[in-house]
């Protein structure tokens, strides 16, 4: 799968990043992760605040890192 | 547990003094007595307060996302906008790290320039952590009169910028920007909004309570041992040219309410007027350096020098006002 992590560069986007390679691992997935710092593909999101976590296209998270617990419970279905 | 908070809350000045008096053994009405007990008495008083509001804020918060405060504001007229936009601002979780995004995804889909600007100068300035310690430290009135003038300064500022036409002043690719369909908002139910303010706390609190701290430290060194009067003449009612100095001052001085606002309290206890203790709260609060050079990847430099020029220039007013009328 493909995990994107949308965020101009603040501690928030690398705590994101951090926590959902965690998340993913402990779940032994297979992905591909992805930071995108670009404002204009951010936007393309419709996303207005970041970080945002992008599952396969999606938008899952946004504007906030959640607990590691509900980041795995985001991942989990799309094993 | 509010029953909790509320006895621990009462039962905090009588701590302070019998810590400070009966075991330390401190003399009352020393310097360091009084440094000591104003210490021991705000720090944990501004803490519990901001634990308490900060989780009520956050549960409020939960009802407010920017993709509704969003669709609220969009396609309003001005003036009804500037007054909906600055009043979001409070409710509307943001940080400033989000300022760009937000404000690309507010002026594409139709929310008027000046509107957006509105809800740009109240979200930081008028926030919770800032009314709780006003309240904390000076009572409803000034907590009140901050409210107040922070939302007619955004409300203003952003219908003046507005009026000014200023929308070629924005970089040329934001308006060209097709943003995406945002996605549905997440329905809530009351445990997780619940949950949703012990985060906030957790945030929030975890992140403020050292600057809290300091900034009580050097209120309390001020308090003690600074004399009495002493700032009345540098920022004193009677000299005009105080208002001015506080919010050029204030400007490059990055921090948060929770830092600023202790020490602003003692200058207050010194004889520092009202008004310029204000003015230079809002700068510090409101303009800073750091959000300027995150809003240039948007706006061309003119547009942000015309809005630290209008939000200083409503500051000031605000501070003669307040130096003029108490």
């Amino acid at each position: 799968m493909k995990l994107q992590i949308l965020g101009t560069g603040c501690a928030k986007c690398n705590a994101l990043m951090q926590a959902t390679e965690q998340a993913a691992q402990a779940l032994g997935l297979q992905y591909e992760l992805e930071k995108v710092s670009d404002l204009k593909q951010i936007m393309a999101f419709g996303v207005m605040t970041t970080p945002a976590l992008v599952v396969d296209g999606q938008v899952k998270v946004s504007g906030k890192v959640p607990a590691l617990v509900e980041l795995k419970a985001i991942l989990q279905p799309m094993k | 547990m509010l029953l909790g908070w509320v006895t621990l809350y009462q039962s905090l000045a009588p701590f302070a003094a019998w810590f400070t008096y009966s075991l330390l053994g401190l003399t009352r009405g020393s310097h360091l007595g009084a440094a000591v007990e104003f210490f021991v008495y705000e720090s944990p008083k501004v803490l519990l307060l901001l634990t308490l509001i900060v989780f009520g804020v956050g549960i409020v918060r939960t009802f407010f996302t920017p993709e509704r405060t969003r669709r609220i504001l969009s396609g309003r007229r001005e003036s009804v906008g500037n007054v909906l936009g600055a009043l979001l601002g409070i409710v509307t979780p943001f940080c400033s790290c989000s300022a760009v995004p937000l404000f690309i995804g507010f002026v594409t889909t139709g929310v008027p320039l000046g509107v957006t600007f509105s809800f740009l100068v109240s979200a930081p300035m008028v926030n919770e952590v800032a009314l709780v310690l006003l309240f904390g430290l000076f009572g409803w009135k000034v907590a009140g009169l901050y409210l107040v003038t922070g939302l007619v300064i955004a409300i203003v500022a952003g219908w003046g910028i507005g009026r000014l036409r200023m929308e070629k002043h924005v970089e040329d690719w934001v308006y060209a920007t097709k943003p995406g369909a945002a996605g549905a908002d997440e329905e809530l139910d009351w445990p997780a909004r619940i949950r949703a303010g012990g985060d906030a706390v957790k945030d929030i609190v975890g992140r403020v309570w050292f600057y809290v701290l300091i900034g009580i430290a050097v209120g309390a060194g001020i308090h003690g041992y600074v004399p009495e009067n002493f700032m009345a003449s540098i920022m004193g009612k009677d000299a005009w040219w105080s208002v001015p100095l506080a919010v050029l001052l204030g400007v490059p001085m990055y921090s948060n309410a929770a830092g600023i606002i202790p020490i602003v309290q003692a200058l207050l206890g010194k004889g520092a007027a009202l008004g310029t203790v204000l003015a230079f709260m809002m700068s510090v609060i409101a303009l800073s350096l750091p959000e300027a050079i995150i809003l240039r990847k948007v706006l061309k430099p003119r547009l942000i020098a015309t809005f630290f020029g209008v939000v200083a220039l409503g500051i000031m007013l605000v501070g003669f006002l307040f130096n003029y009328i108490m």
